[in-house]
């Protein structure tokens, strides 16, 4: 257990009268008849690196674009620092933003790139350029500051728009897909290094993605987006362990599904009768009646396989591995059920094992009910 | 890849391409001589003939100049030719007024142009698709009717007793017509009128292709919508004013119509002096070489502007 001292400053979201940096209330975004962003409650705090998580559509981009200003609220407020954005254009506003398409300018090479906003401050020219030199060598780019960005690898150019967004030192930078162009190696890389620039300069990150991976690797929070609508906000963990309805556990992750009716709680478990697996044992869940109808929610990592008959008298099924993927570090299988049922359970391969569990073999799976996650919605 | 296979395989095209290869011929070089072929008799000869003439004398016969070869007294071949017409043009001073005065009345126009397409071929490439389409019909809408009936509508409209004048004079504005027929200030407004929609169709095939996330950017940047003009749509649309301004200002320094039709008799231009020289004085030669000078004048700039493009685009 972490000290609570340190984890609510590290994690001022933890603090109950924390101020946020940037809040957002009650932010509705229509385009004619399509609801872009509905109804978005949002505090960020000072520091933070922040991702909004979800599919293309989601409303993701557009909540972003209304925080740098290209957009504007239907409804609802934007403060950034207690100040409200409203009559703030875009040019104005203490944000800076990194595009999908990094909109660099093509007739400008990577140094004029990088100073064009400290010009525009009304900085005189060689201090603009001095600071545009130090923020190159901060993403490793000063030998390229002459070129023009067609004359860049993807990579190149993804650092180029980063030190141009960040040069102006800006109270919130906001980046759009920022890792999007990237193949996986590089992206991975680049994933560390943006932490790394973030938390050096001490800038409030908000970075908008669809891959569920480069949030939890990034993300101090995530922020899990579904047609306008933001469904949990919460840390990498909290959103895996504890996702809040069967959308958010599903879009993190792999998860197994059970619907049921709660049967019986007890007040260290509970009872639900599913159609598919009889009765299934959960952790209990305040406020549920009996017959509500419930979802259980279990992780592929959270089943126990064997060739014997579990000890355990509960939460036991037997089934035939029909499919099986060697991974090196982890094994996934997917185990079909006596009734039909298809579970995807996975075991990291901690040991060498001599004699694995193989193609077509029946096998007993078993799972604790604290492994569950009970959901409503 | 395999509807190629089959015709490059296929018999007749062996047999051409067997019978091409012997003349030193692919298929490149056919494909190539047929604009080449054009250029050649269309424009390259008649350049020449007119070369040729320009070179001669003038006489009263048909046709009105001196042949290029002649026999001698002792009967040998001699070549008639000589540069008397240019030293001419460059003497008179009619005729380097005629083209300084051409150049600044296309300069002007094409400026003109440029001011006035700009902003509606920026307004046209931002605009929602449906009525993009509709905006642009209505720039290449006039060509559908004669060029010279347009000139004469501006003629009905800046006479004396025109459009203009009768409403100008009927809401008590003015009390004397304005005098615009027959001025310089009608060539302006025929040439900017006629050669607009030249101006923005390359300005508007520019600018749609510019990425409006370029303009948000500069935005976010702290760069205002004015400063965001200067420093990122204007550059960048640059190929597209110089391809507007070329196809403005090339056809209005020998334009002859429109200064024919509403200039007055002192507004002075190089295809007016042309048609003068020509079908007026009969003086082939000294039209032929005017001409000439002319098509250096205007080759001269865009061969430079060429070199220009080439060396910046393989810097």
């Amino acid at each position: 257990m972490p000290d609570p001292a340190i984890a609510a400053d590290t994690k001022p979201w933890r603090k109950p009268d924390a101020v946020p940096f940037i809040s957002v209330q009650g932010l509705i975004k229509r385009f004619d008849d399509f609801t872009a962003v509905s109804d978005v409650d949002l505090d960020i705090y000072k520091g933070e690196l922040f991702c909004l998580l979800g599919e293309s559509g989601c409303g993701k981009s557009t909540l972003l674009r209304m925080l740098a200003g290209f957009e504007t609220p239907t409804e609802g407020r934007i403060l950034i620092d207690g100040e409200d954005m409203a009559r703030v254009p875009p040019d104005r506003r203490p944000t800076n933003m990194m595009f999908q398409s990094y909109a660099l300018f093509p007739h400008m090479s990577v140094e004029k790139n990088v100073a064009y906003g400290l010009l525009r401050e009304g900085l005189p020219k060689r201090e603009a350029y001095a600071r545009a030199g130090e923020m190159l060598k901060m993403v490793k780019l000063e030998k390229l500051a002459r070129r023009k960005p067609d004359q860049l690898s993807g990579g190149q150019r993804q650092r180029v728009a980063l030190a141009r967004a960040l040069v102006k030192r800006p109270k919130l930078l906001l980046l759009d897909e920022p890792l999007g162009a990237l193949d996986k190696k590089l992206r991975e890389e680049t994933q560390f290094e943006l932490i790394r620039i973030q938390e050096s300069l001490g800038v409030t990150f908000i970075v908008v993605t669809h891959d569920q991976d480069e949030a939890m690797t990034l993300a101090t929070r995530i922020g899990v987006m579904k047609d306008g609508i933001i469904k949990q906000i919460g840390e990498p963990a909290e959103i895996y362990e504890r996702p809040n309805s069967r959308f958010v556990s599903d879009f993190i992750g792999t998860v197994n599904l059970f619907e049921g009716k709660v049967d019986a709680v007890a007040p260290d478990l509970m009872r639900i009768e599913t159609a598919e697996l009889g009765p299934v044992l959960l952790p209990p869940q305040p406020g549920l009646t009996r017959g509500q109808q419930v979802w259980g929610a279990v992780r592929p990592e959270r089943f126990a396989l064997s060739r014997r008959k579990p000890d355990s008298a509960h939460n036991v099924w037997r089934g035939v591995i029909e499919d099986l993927g060697y991974i090196g570090h982890m094994t996934q299988y997917r185990i079909r059920l006596e009734n039909g049922r298809l579970i995807r359970a996975s075991q990291s391969n901690r040991l060498r094992d001599e004699d694995p569990i193989s193609w077509d073999e029946p096998v007993w799976i078993s799972v604790q009910p604290a492994a569950f996650r009970v959901l409503t919605e | 890849m395999n509807a190629g296979k089959v015709i490059t395989g296929s018999a007749p095209w062996r047999g051409t391409a067997w019978a091409m290869g012997k003349l030193g011929l692919s298929g490149r070089t056919l494909v190539i001589a047929i604009p080449m072929l054009w250029l050649l008799v269309f424009f390259l000869a008649p350049f020449f003939v007119l070369g040729r003439i320009s070179l001669a004398e003038a006489i009263i016969a048909r046709p009105p100049y001196t042949p290029l070869f002649e026999r001698g007294p002792d009967g040998s071949l001699e070549i008639i030719a000589s540069l008397e017409n240019y030293r001419f043009l460059l003497t008179d001073a009619l005729y380097r007024n005629a083209y300084l005065s051409s150049i600044r009345i296309a300069a002007v126009s094409t400026i003109f142009a440029l001011l006035i397409g700009y902003p509606m071929a920026y307004f046209i490439a931002r605009a929602p698709e449906p009525r993009r389409s509709l905006l642009l019909l209505l720039v290449i809408l006039p060509f559908w009717t004669s060029f010279l009936l347009r000139v004469y509508a501006w003629m009905g409209f800046l006479r004396s007793n025109g459009v203009i004048n009768n409403m100008l004079m009927g809401m008590g504005v003015i009390d004397q017509p304005l005098v615009m027929m027959q001025t310089d200030f009608a060539v302006y407004i025929g040439i900017v009128y006629t050669y607009l929609p030249f101006m923005i169709l390359p300005l508007y095939a520019n600018l749609t292709k510019l990425d409006g996330a370029l303009l948000e950017a500069a935005s976010d940047l702290g760069a205002s919508p004015m400063v965001t003009f200067f420093t990122v749509t204007l550059p960048l649309s640059l190929p597209g004013i110089v391809a507007g301004s070329m196809l403005v200002f090339i056809p209005a320094i020998g334009e002859y119509v429109i200064p024919a039709l509403l200039g007055g008799p002192d507004t002075l231009m190089i295809g007016r002096v042309l048609w003068d020289e020509f079908f007026g004085s009969r003086d082939w030669p000294v039209a032929s070489a005017v001409a000439i000078v002319m098509l250096v004048l205007v080759v001269a700039p865009i061969m430079w502007l060429q070199s220009v493009q080439n060396r910046r685009g393989t810097e």
